[in-house]
């Protein structure tokens, strides 16, 4: 129970995703009471596209689309006291952190405006020295070092989890910019910041982070991709995007603000909270360890649901490394078979192109055929087509670690038109792009190798 | 003629109507979060959507099925190994980060108390 009159702190996702909703920050800003705004941008990959990035341009590396956002929100985010916690930096959080400290020079905002940086979780730069003091740095799926691939690897960054982020809000800042820190901790980090909890309370730790897991993907919390009673979520046209108003005692709720659309309900919070999951009694984060099997939901009123009853366990003696390497290229091709016969055509279509594959002696790693509109989602699960089908999409993919195997790949789809069965359409793109494929690398260190390295800098406008 | 040859007591259900589901990946793998959509169907999803069961389901498509318990949220959590063509950006797939394997899964049709499969097919 939240005692009466106890303080909440309200923390609301902006961001769950980088390509997420743009209005969602500012409407998140703009509709309602909240202390903090957490935008999350990185996914698996998303570091190496940013490295890649960086290469080509030593100032670029970041979420570029957070700047033009910050410039929008900023006036108000100063006017109502609203602080933001956000990995957008990427591998280059001081260049994405800079970028806002000039927007807010450019505005001439009533008061300077703090910006918290945090560096230290890129080891790319110490790989070598890491490797030759014994860490392989194994993928913790196959278990293969990482000297197998190491002239490969492109970006390596450990997770960091909520402690940078509570020494920058300690230190002022009114907006911190991460790279590599967890979805979770940008959640967390602001609640035992506000609360002063114990970085070793580890019920309160879980619970803060199973706050931050509800919310990171953003609406997705909140009638977005809801699949229980899909047709009665209302006014995805402006979803609302999701708010943990977090107590003391390690309870929260999850709501959105009022007069915005989508839902917050019991089934809503579950369909995130199972999102992504793996052992629910070991949600394993830098910060603590969350039990998933004790979280309690419970209504709370209208767009309201009650969060309770967490426990967790000590954080554990690693720190996952997040590595991206170069792994080769692939690329899919598309054509699209009609009425009468669609499947059959494109089944024989699909023949022709493998043969013709074959015959130039072509190799790849894998050439994978499906059929959208018959199996592309479900396989076999799908069953036959009905005969009468009106169209399907002849979808084939292949990848291959040279290059020129795929790039001829991707002259043998057009050729189908004229020289393949009959009835065949949807080709006006073009040729299908090769695309360079960059691999992800799950790896596990020895957390006294980074947290040493970690640095926390107050930078003012 | 022995007239006492019992009724089945259970009818096939398909799980679409017994829960609801979201999928994600983590690697080559994908899980399948299954949630009962009324309380009292939790026990029976508990009982018959076995990793056994899950594994016959989508035989060919993946290489192995573990299974997590969550009664207090009325669910079930199923790892889905080797089921994402090598997973993240290598994936060939349509669904290479698995966000449909949710509802794959709700194709199964499993067994259920015949009054409750009656209801469910008349609503």
């Amino acid at each position: 129970m939240t005692p009466v009159g106890g303080r909440t702190v309200r923390i609301a996702a902006g961001q769950g995703f980088w390509g997420d909703w743009l209005e969602a920050p500012v409407r998140q800003v703009r509709g309602g009471p909240i202390d903090y705004l957490m935008m999350d941008y990185l996914a698996e990959v998303t570091m190496s596209i940013m490295q890649k990035q960086k290469s080509r341009d030593p100032a670029a590396g970041y979420a570029r689309d957070f700047v033009p956002l910050m410039e929008r929100v900023l006036p108000d985010l100063v006017e109502r006291g609203v602080r933001v916690t956000t990995n957008a930096g990427g591998v280059n959080p001081r260049g994405c952190a800079e970028a806002v400290l000039a927007v807010a020079r450019k505005l001439g905002l009533p008061r300077r405006v703090r910006v918290g940086l945090v560096s230290g979780d890129d080891i790319l730069g110490r790989l070598d020295e890491l490797m030759a003091r014994g860490h392989d740095l194994s993928d913790m799926e196959t278990g293969r070092p990482l000297s197998d691939i190491r002239e490969r690897v492109l970006s390596a960054n450990a997770y960091l989890g909520m402690g940078p982020i509570v020494e920058a809000l300690r230190g002022g800042a009114d907006v911190v910019v991460t790279g590599r820190v967890t979805d979770t901790g940008l959640t967390l980090g602001p609640i035992v910041h506000e609360f002063g909890w114990s970085a070793d309370d580890w019920d309160k730790v879980a619970a803060g982070t199973v706050a931050g897991h509800i919310i990171e993907c953003g609406a997705q919390a909140s009638g977005g991709n809801l699949l229980k009673g899909w047709r009665s979520v209302k006014g995805l046209a402006d979803p609302g995007f999701p708010i943990i108003e977090a107590s003391d005692d390690g309870t929260f709720v999850v709501t959105k603000h009022a007069g915005t659309g989508g839902v917050v309900s019991v089934a809503s919070v579950t369909e995130q909270l199972v999102y992504e999951m793996g052992d629910p009694r070991g949600y394993i984060t830098p910060d603590g360890v969350a039990d998933f099997t004790t979280i309690r939901l419970r209504p709370a009123g209208r767009n309201r649901v009650r969060v309770s009853g967490i426990h967790g366990g000590p954080r554990t003696p690693m720190l996952k490394v997040s590595i991206a390497y170069f792994w080769g290229y692939k690329a899919v091709g598309t054509l699209v078979y009609a009425w009468p016969e669609a499947y059959d055509k494109a089944r024989a279509a699909d023949a022709v192109l493998r043969r013709r594959l074959s015959d130039l002696g072509l190799e790849f790693d894998q050439i994978l055929t499906e059929f959208v509109g018959v199996n592309a989602t479900h396989g076999r699960l799908s069953g036959p087509p009905d005969p009468d089908i009106p169209e399907v999409q002849l979808r084939v993919g292949v990848r291959a670690h040279e290059r020129a195997p795929v790039e001829r790949f991707t002259r043998e789809i057009a050729p189908l038109v004229l020289t393949g069965p009959p009835s065949v359409t949807g080709f006006a793109g073009g040729r299908p792009a090769v695309e360079e494929v960059v691999a992800y690398w799950p790896a596990l260190i020895d957390r006294r190798e980074i947290e040493p390295h970690v640095r926390v800098e107050i930078l003012e406008a | 003629m022995p007239k006492t040859a019992k009724r089945p007591v259970t009818r096939m259900v398909q799980l679409r109507y017994l829960a609801h589901a979201r999928s994600g990946d983590k690697g080559n793998t994908a899980n399948v979060g299954l949630i009962a959509l009324e309380p009292e169907y939790y026990p029976i999803l508990e009982r018959e959507v076995t990793t056994a069961r899950v594994g016959r389901h989508f035989r060919g498509m993946v290489s192995g099925v573990e299974r997590f318990e969550l009664p207090n949220l009325n669910a079930l959590n199923f790892l889905l190994h080797d089921a994402l063509d090598g997973g993240g950006t290598i994936s060939l797939k349509t669904d290479a980060q698995g966000k449909v394997y949710s509802t794959a899964l709700l194709r199964m049709e499993i067994p259920a108390p015949a009054a409750l499969a009656r209801r469910l097919a008349r609503a």
